[in-house]
């Protein structure tokens, strides 16, 4: 369909005044919200994502394209919600406590947002019990956390553990990010995933967001 | 005396309008201060504060007031309370880069977490490496509880080495107990005042915001008279504009929020004007401290805090490289030399790879021989015994040859600095002869040789005996029973 193709462009370019308009016109053609969505938005935000990771375009482009996501999403929100779509999942991010370092958060948080998950930011120094009473308030699919310092790290464990204390670490998945952890790190605490960086981050919870049931 | 060789960036004109627009940012936009205590004393000040919003606005008469109680230059001593730094003029020092989370082992040539032998290798190593002239606490060891990983290597340092250390807290609780042990070294409060042993570095965070935990610890190490180096980091285009003029306007006005929180509680207390500001690399996300760019603001800042009459320090001599490799070399030897001609007193960095994350050993002694050239390189050119000339010349034509010339064995020390063995100036035979070592190899050999020749600190028996007894209760606070066992005596 030329106009899902249009939508796409318009994300490729960051023109986020172009995008609301196309999608209307694509509503207008009969064309439902939620493949305006995937078949528009989010596969823009994909071909963005890739010519990301090959080095064609830089991180503002990407953040432009996000900046357009959200106006064509402002224009599919009551028709989704009212279709019984609902948004690619919940996300509470947040650096953990002790810990002030919040770049790398931030930018995985603008990202998440960029791939269509409703981002709820706890900022930074947030506790265990913060993490998963948020959680359950927003009825969020995944805690994401962030730590830079080597002091701070436990805190993660805390959060998985305090979930499998609650017997909530089916329902909600966990991923974890920043310089002192790894990938061996996620798997001792029993962490879900690792992401070195945003892309990392937003395909790891896009699989664990699929994996909630 | 020999011309200084200097290398500048600003005019006069473009420094004093970066000092100027700083200045209206700081008490017009002004800085958040997240720390109740810390509020209410720049409120007592006259500084306009918003303590709902930890929002501080900032006046010229404060600014001007705490630019002029903090101190133009200070000292630093060693475990034994000799002078090793002078913070003034154009002096430069060389530290390691500090709080890196990793280390490049050498037999793997993995990066992988360090521990305690590591960090005793290091501190033996560094006693050794005579163009860097103070520790830092460089990296942490993973063997001991996080919450003691900071005030540990603080213990290390001062009970292996004998260098001034250059360190900092992760947490408010962890300045008490390194502070103690700084006393159990100078033998009390007094002592260490008039002897500073250590340098604290104390981070804003970008944006122009004072953490809690950082503005507290500016202000108790202003109350025990330890120095403090001020870390601003803006990311040039992501956390702070994205031209250079822009970032240092942002770091300027973070610094300079920085002397006023220190000076306020603290009038005189020892600061060094310096920084961590980097470019922002918007293809990888991360911040590159070998980027051309990043240096030239690291020199510019240097600029900056000496036209405001400070000592000053940068993180400037290091690398982004994952191994020692061409790039950790070059970019390591480019900040230093261009952080040697800037005249910056403090210069941070040499070890470091991989954004400030991973230390080397291997790098370490690569680095100091870098440092060896550029101490050479900032004596400058001097005539020494060269005038008349003719005399020297007259004995070549005569001897032909000056190599035993009286004039040679005078000068000869002084005027060339020789780097070696890591650096190669072998010809190609006797290079191969000696095995083909690369410079990994040959790095490697001196620092096994350094930490042989290592001998323990001359520091009193019954301080050290002190020290450990501080650790080890730090170390039962946070439910440590041991301490991890140590390669070698004290
Ligand atoms: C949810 O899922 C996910 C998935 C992926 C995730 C994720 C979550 N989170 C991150 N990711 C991943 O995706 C992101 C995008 O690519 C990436 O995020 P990153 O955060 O890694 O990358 C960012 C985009 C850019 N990178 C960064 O922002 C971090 C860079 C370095 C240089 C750094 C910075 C900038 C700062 N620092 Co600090 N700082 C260092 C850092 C060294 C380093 N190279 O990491 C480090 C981490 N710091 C350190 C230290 C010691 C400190 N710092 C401090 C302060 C600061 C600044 C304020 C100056 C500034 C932070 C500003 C801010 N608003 O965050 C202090 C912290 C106080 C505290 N309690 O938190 C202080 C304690 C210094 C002091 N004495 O005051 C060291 C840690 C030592 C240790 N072993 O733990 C350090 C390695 C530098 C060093 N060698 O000193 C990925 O990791």
């Amino acid at each position: 369909m030329e106009i899902l193709k249009k939508i796409a462009q318009c994300l490729e370019v960051g023109d986020d005044a172009g995008v609301p308009p196309l999608v209307r016109q694509a509503l207008a053609e009969g064309i439902v919200a939620k493949t305006i969505l995937d078949d528009g938005l989010i596969a823009g935000m994909n071909t963005v994502g890739e010519k990301f990771r090959v080095h064609e375009i830089f991180l503002p482009d990407v953040l432009l394209a996000a900046k357009a996501m959200y106006a064509g999403m402002d224009v599919l929100k009551p028709l989704l919600l009212s279709a019984g779509v609902s948004s690619r999942g919940r996300v509470v991010i947040g650096s953990v406590q002790g810990d002030l370092h919040d770049i790398g958060k931030n930018l995985v948080g603008i990202m998440l947002k960029g791939a269509g998950f409703e981002v709820i930011d706890l900022g930074n120094d947030v506790a265990a019990e913060k993490f998963v009473a948020a959680a359950k308030s927003h009825d969020a699919c995944v805690i994401g956390m962030s730590a830079l310092l080597t002091t701070t790290m436990p805190v993660m464990k805390e959060v998985v553990d305090l979930l499998n204390k609650e017997n909530l670490s089916g329902k909600i998945k966990t991923i974890i990010g920043g310089a002192p952890v790894s990938q061996n790190y996620a798997g001792e605490i029993g962490a879900d995933a690792y992401g070195y960086d945003c892309a990392q981050a937003v395909a790891g919870v896009k699989k664990l967001a699929a994996a909630v049931p | 005396m020999a011309l200084r060789p200097q290398l500048k960036f600003l005019s006069a004109e473009l420094l004093e309008r970066i000092v100027a627009e700083a200045r209206d940012i700081l008490c017009r936009l002004g800085t958040k201060v997240q720390n109740p205590r810390v509020l209410e004393m720049l409120a007592e000040h006259g500084a306009k504060v918003d303590f709902e919003k930890s929002q501080v606005l900032y006046t010229n008469s404060l600014l001007d007031r705490c630019l002029k109680s903090v101190p133009a230059q200070f000292k630093l001593y060693d475990v034994l309370g000799n002078e090793t730094h002078d913070f003034s003029g154009s002096k430069i020092h060389f530290t390691p880069g500090s709080a890196a989370l990793h280390v490049l082992d050498h037999q793997t040539q993995k990066i992988r977490k360090p521990d305690t032998t590591d960090y005793v290798r290091y501190v033996q190593l560094l006693s050794g490496l005579s163009h860097i002239a103070s520790q830092s606490t460089a990296f942490i060891p993973a063997d001991v509880a996080e919450r003691v990983s900071d005030s540990y290597r603080l213990f290390l340092s001062l009970l292996y080495g004998e260098k001034p250390v250059v360190t900092g807290t992760f947490t408010i609780e962890s300045f008490q107990v390194m502070r103690d042990m700084q006393l159990a070294v100078r033998g009390g409060e007094k002592e260490l005042r008039a002897k500073p042993l250590t340098v604290f570095s104390c981070c804003p965070t970008s944006p122009l915001k004072w953490s809690e935990i950082t503005s507290q610890n500016v202000v108790d190490c202003g109350a025990s008279g330890i120095p403090v180096e001020f870390i601003s980091m803006p990311l040039s285009g992501f956390m702070a504009p994205v031209t250079l003029v822009g970032t240092l306007v942002q770091h300027t006005a973070e610094t300079l929020s920085g002397i006023v929180i220190s000076q306020i509680n603290s009038p005189g207390a020892p600061v060094l004007y310096g920084g961590s500001p980097a470019v922002f690399d918007m293809r990888y996300e991360t911040t590159p401290m070998g980027a051309v760019e990043t240096q030239m603001i690291d020199c510019a800042c240097n600029e900056i805090g000496k036209y405001l009459g400070l000592p000053t320090q940068a993180y400037i001599s290091l690398s982004d490289a994952k191994m020692l490799d061409a790039q950790a070399g070059s970019e390591t030897a480019m900040g230093a030399t261009l952080a040697a001609l800037s005249g910056i007193n403090n210069i941070s960095g040499p070890g470091m790879l991989d954004f400030e994350s991973c230390q080397s050993l291997e790098k370490l002694v690569l680095d100091n021989e870098i440092c060896g050239m550029t101490l050479r390189l900032v004596q400058g050119i001097e005539p020494r015994e060269d005038f008349p000339a003719r005399p020297i010349f007259e004995e070549l034509l005569r001897e032909q040859h000056l190599l035993i010339s009286p004039h040679t064995r005078r000068h000869l020390k002084s005027e060339h600095y020789f780097p070696g063995p890591v650096i190669d100036r072998a010809n190609l035979s006797r290079w191969r002869e000696e095995g083909s070592l690369t410079l990994g190899q040959r790095a490697h050999q001196e620092v096994e040789r350094l930490v042989g020749a290592w001998s323990p600190s001359r520091l009193a028996a019954e301080r050290k005996k002190e020290l450990c007894a501080l650790m080890e209760k730090e170390a039962r606070r946070w439910g440590m029973d041991m301490l991890p066992a140590r390669p070698v005596e004290a």
